[in-house]
């Protein structure tokens, strides 16, 4: 019998999440209205002038597309631990740490890019300018893949707990802050007109560190959890 | 290399005496390390040149900031020999940690908060090592919650191991995020938790301290590791004999 | 220098003392619980082994 190969079992992965989650719509829809709707909070909650909340609009938009890729994360291995497929992804023989990724990336296609798609609209909604619109899709896109990394190593440490939303948000938001920071600072530097290349190269940095060893850590944590 | 003699002293019952040696010869010097760092902070070291007695709130803060750090790369040492050579008391020594290493951070946030009041005039300022603290004490926070949702002991200790690991991997990105975060925004929030320009006699009380905090540690960590053993061990035998009354 | 003064840290007693207070506090805490949890894990353990072989 031919056994799958690696990068064939990879793809399969990723395919097989697309195709499930874009089963239920409505799952994929909720962290966007979550975050367009904790964006509009802060207008509620603060000022309708567009020249205060352009101050606020970066630390804003990190905030809302943070909770709202959170939101996000318990499902991402429950699905399969419940029904029993996580048993036998472990059991494959593939490695576990390659085909983390491909669920990891699989969420961020999911959840993350959607978030990044919708970012100029809310952006401008911020007092955003126009120059600056590609700097928050880029900095949100980079900040969702760290969330989604982070996140997998939340979620799979906390697999099958009761509350274990709140756990993995607990677990993941200080993580998180570095990312938080330097994507922030990012959208601000390009409200103000700088081409804000230091935070984004360091976004990236944070990026390729958590691909690399973000998955053997959730390979370890899945191996735990699911045992 | 002949590691046997390692895996001796991984074995609970050995482990469980030799924690019951060890702790008086931790815990003696540092209670007398401890008292003798305050009394040079306290009464012979000369008052700061700027910022005149309030400097002497150094003497426990700096120790707790240090024993915060040092407790979580503890735990993540411990933790890591855990997973990578399964050895059941490493596990034992970062779970009888953590809640210390979590008091330690609470006191340093708030000696470092009743700091800043006369200093800067509020009870809390974003200066980037109180800053740092706090995020410190979150990933406490988190390791602490963590394994007390899961019930199994033994999931809960490797998934415990796996967290602190990526903690402290995390860690330097995060002092690092915040001191650049912390620098950005000048003018009137410009604060640095009180760095005085330290003088030998102002020197001394406060290694001295940092010394006797450590060692208190390891007094702390003995018996509560103690404590670990006990409720882990299932094996009756040695325990009929070490706790015969 | 007199024990009002040593008391009174140059006007900055009120925060000073407290934060010795609470360190003290805080050392003495962790060992009184560190060695109550010790003694209640041995209490367990000496009912675990009258109860029977040690049971999970």
């Amino acid at each position: 019998m031919d056994r799958t190969g690696t990068a064939d079992a990879i793809w399969l992965m990723y395919r097989r999440d697309l195709l499930l989650a874009f089963r239920h719509w409505d799952q994929v829809a909720q962290p966007v209205v979550f975050f367009a709707m904790v964006t509009t909070l802060f207008p509620l909650a603060l000022s309708p002038e567009l020249g205060e909340l352009r101050q606020l609009a970066g630390g804003v938009l990190w905030v809302a597309a943070l909770l709202a890729a959170l939101l996000g994360l318990e499902f991402l291995f429950r699905a399969d631990h419940a029904d029993g497929t996580l048993e036998q992804i472990l059991l494959s023989g593939q490695p576990l740490a390659l085909l983390a990724i491909a669920k990891g990336v699989a969420h961020w296609t999911i959840c993350g890019l959607p978030l990044v798609l919708v970012s100029p609209l809310l952006a401008i909604g911020l007092g955003v300018p126009m120059e600056a619109l590609c700097t928050v899709m880029l900095s949100l896109a980079l900040g969702t893949g760290i969330l989604s990394a982070l996140g997998a190593i939340g979620a799979a440490l906390t697999l099958g707990l009761r509350r274990g939303s709140m756990l993995i948000s607990l677990l993941v938001l200080p993580l998180a802050m570095p990312a938080l920071i330097f994507g922030a600072r990012a959208i601000d530097m390009a409200i103000y007109g700088d081409v804000a290349r230091g935070p984004l190269l360091l976004l990236a940095a944070m990026l390729v560190l958590a691909l690399t060893l973000a998955p053997v850590a959730v390979a370890a944590a899945l191996r735990i959890s699911a045992e | 290399m002949n590691w046997i003699w390692l895996h001796k002293f991984a074995s609970p019952p050995h482990a469980y005496r030799l924690a019951g040696q060890l702790t008086p010869w931790f815990g003696w010097p540092a209670f007398l390390l401890i008292v003798t760092g305050l009394y040079g902070g306290l009464v012979l070291a000369p008052a700061d040149y700027q910022q005149g007695d309030a400097f002497r709130i150094l003497y426990v803060h700096a120790p707790s900031a240090w024993m915060s750090m040092f407790i979580y790369g503890t735990m993540a040492v411990a933790a890591a020999i855990g997973l990578i050579w399964r050895i059941k008391l490493a596990h034992g020594v970062a779970a009888a940690s953590a809640s210390v290493g979590a008091w330690f951070t609470l006191l340093a946030l708030a000696t470092g908060s009743i700091w800043g009041k006369p200093m800067w005039g509020t009870w809390w300022v974003w200066d980037a090592r109180l800053t740092s603290e706090l995020i410190q004490l979150f990933l406490y926070a988190g390791l602490i919650a963590l394994r007390a949702s899961i019930e199994d002991r033994d999931r809960a200790d490797r998934a415990a191991a796996v967290l602190a690991i990526v903690g402290v991997v995390n860690l330097p990105i995060i002092h690092y995020s915040v001191y650049w975060w912390n620098t950005l925004h000048q003018g009137a929030t410009i604060t640095k938790l009180g760095k005085p320009s330290i003088t030998g006699d102002m020197l001394w009380p406060l290694l001295v301290m940092m010394v006797g905090f450590t060692l208190y540690y390891g007094a702390v960590l003995m018996t509560r590791l103690r404590a670990e053993i006990l409720r882990r061990e299932r094996d009756a035998s040695w325990l009929r004999t070490e706790l015969a009354v | 220098m007199n024990l009002m003064e040593f008391l009174a840290m140059g006007k900055y007693g009120a925060f000073v003392w407290p934060c010795i207070i609470l360190t003290c506090a805080v050392l003495i805490g962790n060992v009184i619980a560190a060695r109550r949890l010790h003694a209640e894990a041995r209490r367990q353990a000496l009912r675990r082994l009258e109860t029977g072989r040690g049971q999970s």
